[in-house]
């Protein structure tokens, strides 16, 4: 494991220079993943905001190769690439000793909704790729819908806080939990709050010859609604009150990676982020004690699972 | 040296598809089309090709994953039909927009609904504006020679396009017919080695693909690719000519069948050609002025070839085997449009037949060459569609 002073000094993949918002923590968490491998890679990104971001012609931000096809197909396009990379290698038409890295980036959406089909047959079919989810909980480069990630009473320009609404009135899918069920050699959860965490994180998937999951979540400051500078903040918090746990699954074995000392009550984190702000009112301490009876019950499972 | 085998329509694609070795393919299966990938399967099950498969959970999956491939530098291939490529529709555009040359086979059939398995044309003809060269193949040894020119077509440096091989869901895809084979080394040695340019893997110089493309630039990506597909006519001609060197067998991007002094004519595609060839045959014993058409590339458009094959005849009908809703048929739009560009005024009217796998017989063709001649006589009385051996 390198020091952080070390992954410093590594060049950046993605130049400076990109359209990414102030304090966009998807971004950071695209960067980190990239840091953190040793291999050249090749990139494909779903349709969002890191597509859009990084790739507007004739500019763009990668200094690696990079692909981007459509919205709901980032899995099945890799998967064909790293396909052509075998056979090429085995024909000798790319050098033997060639090593490279394929990573998918994909938001929520690309991933938990409209691509969990192309997402789920590339994990089966076994292809040597990273999937990486920066899971920023709804529809951020449409302007904010909900997705089947978003949050439990959060807003949401298509599930919006009204005289007669909360807010989204579904948990968030458990999309870790089925890409687990898949049985992959590895399959994590992490946040750019916890830098070794996620680099850990990485170079262990990447050092997997198989296909790798990871999930990240990725605070957006315009969509949850909070100040640019807080994001790293809020998806500590994410941490320290379980409502985002560290945890990884390696051939089965499930292990929590990061155990916060004092679990925090999860008002902290929902406090500081506008999509919630309906939330704080005596007239929804039912919304807010469901989210809190939701988030022990699957931290409560986690830690069941973990012992096993 | 050629060898003589019986093989079906699917069988044949998936020969050529053996001897061109391509890299990667990726399948998806769809009824007509999955005895081609059996067949193909079984090859790579047996070490005959190196070929990587990639068994996708979808048809937009076996698209995406063959753009990725090809975007990786590998020669790759894929088939499918009907709601298959429907599904896969976005991708389609998406592979020509990128310049990718993949050959498809479309094994044809009509697009739901209702749901129906057999033959029409209605899934490849929708997709005529994707951006993909289109060949029709009359018979199983044109879908055979078809996707090994293909290959060929697509690689070609002015060209740089997919391509999209069609043979008749059933009526060809199942059926045994005699085909000549060429030698695994000559057919090897006419598609050459593929040399692309601009992959992924190259990774001493990285390339981005895709990338957002908005009002300063899309529109003139979109211009080269209409210059590509243009080109695509004239590679088409080259690659048919150095082909039938080759084989013997004679390609144009038309077949003109007893044309020469012609005053009826039907303008056909796919294997409904092989019909009309037929019927032109016993009329023309009775001393019937007729013949036919075969329009074997239907992308890029050929107006010029079709003109010059249509100028003499005094009236013509075009068979659809699809539907353009409140149109008619697609060929008969583009055809009509092509002898406006040449001011050729010929009374022509559409027939749409065959939809859903309804059998055409030669009794059918040839009141439709009776009709024509009314119409030589009276000109074309208001009605310009007509739907054949249906019930109304």
């Amino acid at each position: 494991m390198a020091t952080i002073k070390e992954l410093s000094k590594k060049k950046e993949i993605i130049s400076g220079g990109h359209r990414a918002c102030a304090g966009c923590i998807p971004m950071i968490a695209m960067r980190q993943v990239l840091r953190a491998a040793s291999n050249p890679v090749v990139v494909g990104c779903a349709t969002g905001c890191m597509e859009v971001v990084t790739t507007i012609y004739p500019y763009t931000a990668w200094r690696s190769s990079y692909i981007h096809n459509a919205f709901e197909n980032v899995a099945a396009t890799i998967s064909g690439v790293e396909t052509a990379y075998r056979i090429l290698k085995k024909k000798g038409k790319i050098p033997e000793d060639t090593k490279i890295d394929f990573i998918a980036f994909g938001g929520d959406g690309g991933t938990y909704d409209i691509g969990i089909q192309s997402l789920s047959g590339a994990m089966e079919r076994g292809h040597n790729m990273l999937y990486v989810c920066y899971n920023n909980e709804a529809y951020m480069n449409t302007g904010v819908q909900r997705s089947s990630a978003t949050p439990y009473g959060a807003f949401t320009n298509t599930a919006p806080s009204g005289s007669v609404s909360f807010g989204k009135k579904q948990f968030s899918k458990d999309l870790t939990g089925i890409m687990a069920a898949h049985r992959i050699p590895y399959v994590a959860q992490t946040s750019v709050s916890h830098w070794r965490d996620l680099v850990n994180k990485v170079q262990k998937a990447l050092s997997i010859d198989g296909p790798t999951f990871l999930n990240i979540l990725a605070p957006c400051q315009l969509g949850w609604r909070f100040p640019p500078e807080k994001g790293v903040e809020i998806a500590r918090l994410a941490v320290e009150t379980c409502f985002w746990p560290l945890y990884e699954v390696e051939n089965g074995k499930l292990r929590i990676t990061i155990k916060p000392k004092e679990k925090k009550p999860v008002l902290e984190y929902i406090k500081l982020q506008g999509r919630f702000r309906h939330l704080m009112k005596d007239s929804a301490k039912d919304v807010v004690d469901k989210i809190q009876k939701e988030i022990d019950l699957r931290w409560e499972e986690l830690l069941e699972k973990s012992k096993v | 040296m050629s060898t003589i085998i019986g093989l079906t329509g699917n069988e044949a694609v998936a020969e050529a598809m053996r001897q061109i070795n391509p890299d990667v393919v990726a399948a998806y299966p769809i009824t007509p089309q999955t005895e081609l990938m059996h067949k193909f399967a079984d090859f790579v099950a047996n070490g005959k090709v190196d070929t990587e498969m990639i068994l996708v959970e979808s048809e937009h999956s076996a698209m995406s994953a063959s753009v990725g491939a090809a975007a990786g530098g590998a020669r790759a291939m894929t088939a499918t039909c009907a709601n298959g490529l429907a599904l896969m529709w976005e991708i389609v555009y998406i592979a020509a927009s990128l310049r990718l040359p993949i050959v498809m086979a479309v094994v044809n059939r009509a697009l739901s609904g209702p749901i129906n398995i057999h033959n029409d044309h209605s899934d490849s003809m929708g997709c005529r504006d994707s951006g993909w060269i289109q060949i029709y193949s009359e018979n199983s040894q044109e879908a055979y020679d078809n996707t090994i020119m293909a290959v060929k077509i697509a690689e070609n440096k002015d060209v740089l396009l997919p391509v999209m091989v069609t043979l008749d869901g059933f009526i060809l895809s199942h059926t045994l017919e005699r085909i000549e084979i060429l030698d695994d080394k000559q057919v090897r040695e006419f598609i050459g080695e593929y040399i692309p340019q601009n992959h992924l893997l190259d990774i001493n110089h990285p390339v981005t693909i895709g990338p957002l493309d908005l009002q300063d630039y899309y529109f003139e990506h979109k211009r080269q690719e209409a210059e590509a597909i243009n080109n695509a006519l004239e590679v088409v001609e080259e690659v048919s000519f150095e082909y039938s060197r080759l084989t013997g067998r004679n390609y144009d991007v038309l077949e003109l069948y007893r044309m020469e002094d012609a005053e009826r004519a039907i303008v056909a595609l796919g294997s409904t050609a092989g019909t009309v060839k037929f019927t032109v045959d016993s009329l023309r014993e009775n001393g019937e002025k007729v013949g036919m058409i075969k329009l074997r590339l239907f992308r890029p458009f050929p107006y010029k070839e079709i003109y010059e094959a249509l100028k003499n005849v005094k009236s013509f009908a075009v068979l659809d085997k699809c539907i353009s809703f409140g149109y008619g048929g697609p060929v008969y739009g583009e055809i009509k449009s092509a002898l406006y560009n040449y001011q050729a005024f010929i009374p022509a009217v559409n027939y749409i037949y065959g939809l859903g796998g309804r059998d055409i017989k030669p009794t059918s063709i040839k009141k439709v060459f009776d009709e024509l001649k009314h119409i030589t006589k009276e000109g074309v009385n208001g009605k310009l569609i007509h739907y054949l051996d249906v019930r109304e």
